[in-house]
C-alpha cells in the first residue's frame, strides 16, 4: 500500500493531503497546477520534508514526523523522473544509465539491456544529453531511474516538456513499462485523457488537499468530480473491447457493457482492451431514436438524473446497460422536451468526437 | 639566457613558484567557501561574505598587516608555528604564498560560486534518488560541473599572484631568492640607481606573462565547458 499523510504550509498554499492506494499498476496525482501534486511527491521522494505525517510505502517508513522518521532519500528506493529530464550533462547516456545500476541497494530485477531494448535507447548510449531530443532524453531519464532498481517510480510530469507528436510517443513507451515490468508508479498530470490512458488509481488533488482517491473508473465518473475537471472535460469513461475493424471506412467498432460504439480506426487489434472517454459536451439526447441524422452511435437508455450547472447547463445522467453516461445539455431542452428522471431516452455520440488521445490502451494485466 | 640576468630568471621563476603554489592552497578553502555561500542558509554567512571578499576591497598594506599581527613570529599563531612546526612564515617563500593566496581568495571564490550557482540542484536531488549518498552526489555531479568555475578560478588566481605586491612586501617582506618575485624586483630595481633598465626588462615580463594567464583562464574555462556541456 501507499499510504500518505502530510501537512505543509506556505504563505500561498497549505497542503494537507492524506491517501491510501494499492501499491500496484499506476497511480494518477490529477489536479490544476499549482494545487499542491509535486509538493506530494517530494515529500515521498524526499526532496521536501513535511512539518507533519507520515509516508508509508509497502511497509517501509519513509517519513513519520510522530516518532522523528525520515529516511534519508538515497535509502527510499524511490525512482524519479521530472518534468525536464535532469540528465547529468557530464556523463553519456550510458554513464547516467549506469550511475543509478551501480548504487542499487535491492538486487537487480531488471538489466541494463533489458532497460535500453524496452526504451529503445540502445543506439544512443554514447551520446551527450544535449545531443538528445526532448523525448529521447526523458526516455534515457526513465531508463536510468529503471535501473536504480526502484521500488516505486515517480513521474511528475515526464510530458510537459515535449509536443503533442512526442508526448504520445513517450506515453506508449510509458504504457509497455507499466504492462511489463509490475512496477508501481504515481505519476503526476494536469491533462485528463493522460491520466485515463495510464492510471488504475485516480487521486484528485486540490488547493492542496485530496478531494478523492480510489479507482479510475469510480473517481471519474462521480458527477461531483465534473467541477474540479471543468464543465466540457467532464464525462463518462467506458472499458471497451474491440470487435472489428471497418478499413474501408477507417472506423473501428467497440462492444462495452451497453452495446456498442463506432470510433475512427484505433490501433488495438480486434480482440484487445481500450479504454474510452466520451465527454459530456459530446452526447446528445432525443426521446425517439433518429434514422435520418448523421450521428452514428444511438444508444438507447435511461435518464436517471438530472443535475443544475452554473448558467444554462444542466448534467444528465443516462444508465446504458451497466455503466452510465453522462449529458451536458441546457436547461431550454429539458423543459422543451419535458425530461425527468427514469424517462426511456436516446443518447447521441458523433464519431467525430472521439479523438485518438482518449482512447487509451489497456495493459493485458488489467484487461 | 642572454635576454633576462640571472637576477631576473631566478624572480620570475620564484614568481611562478610562489603564484601556483598560491592558487593551489587556496583553492580547497575557496570551493568549501563558495558551498557554503551558496548552498547554504548558515546564520554566519554573510559575515563570511564579508570576510572571504575582504581582500578586494582592503589596502594590500592592511592585509599584509593583519597577517603580520596573526602569524608573526610574537603573535600566539606565529609563535606555536615556528616552536612545534618549525614553520617560520616572515621572510620566507611560505608566507609570500600565504600572502598571495589570501589576496587571490576572493577570486577563487567568485569564480567557483558562480560556476555552482548554475548547477541545477535538480541534478544533485537527482543523485540522492539514484542512490547516492550526499558526499557521493557532491564528488561525482556537483564537482565535475564545477570544473569549469574551479579551472578559471584557479588560473584567475595564479595571474593575481604574480602581480601581488602590498600584503606580500609588509607581511614576507622584499627578501632576495625568498619573497622577491617579479613586483617586489621591479620596486627594487627602480629603487637602485642604475636599474631602469632591468626594471623595463621586468616590466615588460610581467605584462606578458599576465596576458598569458589571463587568456589561458578564458581558454580553460571554455574548453572545460565544452567538455562538460557540449556548447
Amino acid at each position: 500500500m501507499i499510504e500518505v499523510s502530510v501537512k505543509k504550509a506556505w504563505p500561498q498554499l497549505t497542503l494537507d493531503a492524506s491517501f491510501v492506494v494499492p501499491a500496484r499498476g499506476v497511480t494518477a496525482l490529477f489536479g490544476r497546477s499549482g494545487s499542491g501534486k509535486t509538493s506530494i511527491l517530494q515529500a515521498i521522494g524526499g526532496g521536501l520534508t513535511p512539518d507533519a505525517g507520515r509516508i508509508v510505502i509497502d511497509g517501509r517508513v519513509f517519513f513519520d514526523s510522530a516518532a522523528g522518521i525520515v529516511l534519508p532519500i538515497h535509502e527510499r528506493g524511490i525512482g524519479y523522473v521530472f518534468q525536464d529530464s535532469g540528465l547529468f550533462p557530464h556523463l553519456s547516456v550510458r554513464g547516467n544509465l549506469r550511475y543509478g545500476l551501480s548504487r542499487a541497494k535491492r538486487e537487480a530485477r531488471i538489466g541494463f539491456e533489458a532497460v535500453t531494448a524496452l526504451l529503445g535507447i540502445g543506439q544512443l548510449l554514447d551520446r551527450r544529453p544535449h545531443k538528445l531530443s526532448g523525448g529521447e532524453r526523458q526516455r534515457v531519464a526513465i531508463g536510468r531511474a529503471l535501473l536504480s532498481q526502484p521500488a516505486l517510480l515517480l513521474m511528475d510530469e515526464p510530458l510537459a516538456s515535449l509536443d503533442p507528436p512526442r508526448a504520445s510517443e513517450l506515453l506508449s513507451y510509458i504504457e509497455r513499462l507499466r504492462d511489463e515490468l509490475g512496477l508501481p508508479i504515481l505519476y503526476i498530470s494536469h491533462v485528463l485523457d493522460e491520466a485515463i490512458r495510464l492510471a488504475d488509481q485516480l487521486v484528485l488533488v486540490e488547493g492542496g488537499r485530496v478531494a478523492r482517491a480510489g479507482p479510475l473508473l469510480e473517481v471519474i465518473s462521480d458527477p461531483a468530480f465534473s467541477p474540479l475537471i471543468g464543465r466540457f472535460e467532464a464525462g463518462a469513461v467506458l472499458e471497451c473491447c474491440v470487435v472489428s475493424h471497418d478499413d474501408a471506412m477507417a472506423a473501428s467498432t467497440l462492444a462495452f457493457d451497453g452495446g456498442e460504439l463506432r470510433l475512427p480506426r484505433v490501433e488495438v487489434a480486434a480482440g484487445g482492451a481500450l479504454r474510452v472517454r466520451i465527454r459530456a459536451r459530446d452526447v446528445s439526447l432525443a426521446l425517439s431514436e433518429p434514422r435520418d441524422v448523421s450521428i452514428t452511435n444511438r444508444l438507447s437508455g435511461t435518464l436517471v438524473s438530472l443535475v443544475a450547472r452554473d448558467g444554462p447547463y444542466v448534467d444528465a445522467g443516462v444508465a446504458v446497460g451497466g455503466v452510465v453516461l453522462r449529458a451536458l445539455i441546457t436547461r431550454e431542452s429539458v423543459a422543451r422536451l419535458g425530461l425527468a428522471p427514469g424517462m426511456p431516452v436516446w443518447a447521441l455520440i458523433k464519431t467525430v468526437a472521439f479523438d485518438s488521445r482518449s482512447a487509451g490502451q489497456v495493459g493485458p494485466e488489467r484487461a | 639566457m642572454t635576454l633576462l640576468s640571472t637576477f631576473e630568471i631566478e624572480a620570475l621563476a620564484l614568481s611562478l613558484k610562489v603564484a601556483l603554489l598560491a592558487s593551489v592552497l587556496s583553492l580547497l578553502p575557496a570551493i568549501a567557501a563558495a558551498w557554503l555561500l551558496s548552498r547554504t542558509r548558515l546564520p554566519g554567512r554573510s559575515m563570511l561574505n564579508v570576510l572571504v571578499h575582504a581582500p578586494l576591497v582592503l589596502p594590500p598594506v592592511v592585509i599584509g598587516y593583519l597577517l603580520l599581527m596573526t602569524f608573526g613570529v610574537r603573535s600566539p599563531v606565529g609563535a606555536w608555528l615556528n616552536d612545534t612546526l618549525g614553520v617560520r612564515l616572515v621572510f620566507t617563500t611560505a608566507g609570500a604564498v600565504l600572502a598571495a593566496a589570501v589576496m587571490a581568495l576572493p577570486l577563487m571564490v567568485r569564480a567557483v560560486k558562480l560556476s555552482l550557482d548554475g548547477i541545477d540542484q535538480g541534478l544533485e536531488f537527482a543523485a540522492r534518488s539514484l542512490g547516492a549518498t550526499r558526499l557521493d552526489a557532491f564528488a561525482t555531479v556537483t564537482l565535475p560541473l564545477m570544473l569549469p568555475g574551479i579551472l578559471a578560478g584557479s588560473l584567475m588566481a595564479f595571474a593575481s599572484s604574480l602581480g601581488e605586491f602590498g600584503a606580500t612586501i609588509t607581511f614576507a617582506s622584499n627578501v632576495e631568492g625568498e619573497t622577491r618575485t617579479l613586483p617586489l624586483a621591479i620596486y627594487t630595481a627602480i629603487q637602485s640607481s642604475g636599474g631602469e633598465g632591468e626594471a623595463a626588462r621586468l616590466v615588460m615580463v610581467a605584462i606578458v606573462l599576465s596576458l598569458v594567464a589571463l587568456a589561458a583562464s578564458d581558454a580553460a574555462e571554455r574548453w572545460a565547458r565544452r567538455m562538460i556541456h557540449g556548447s
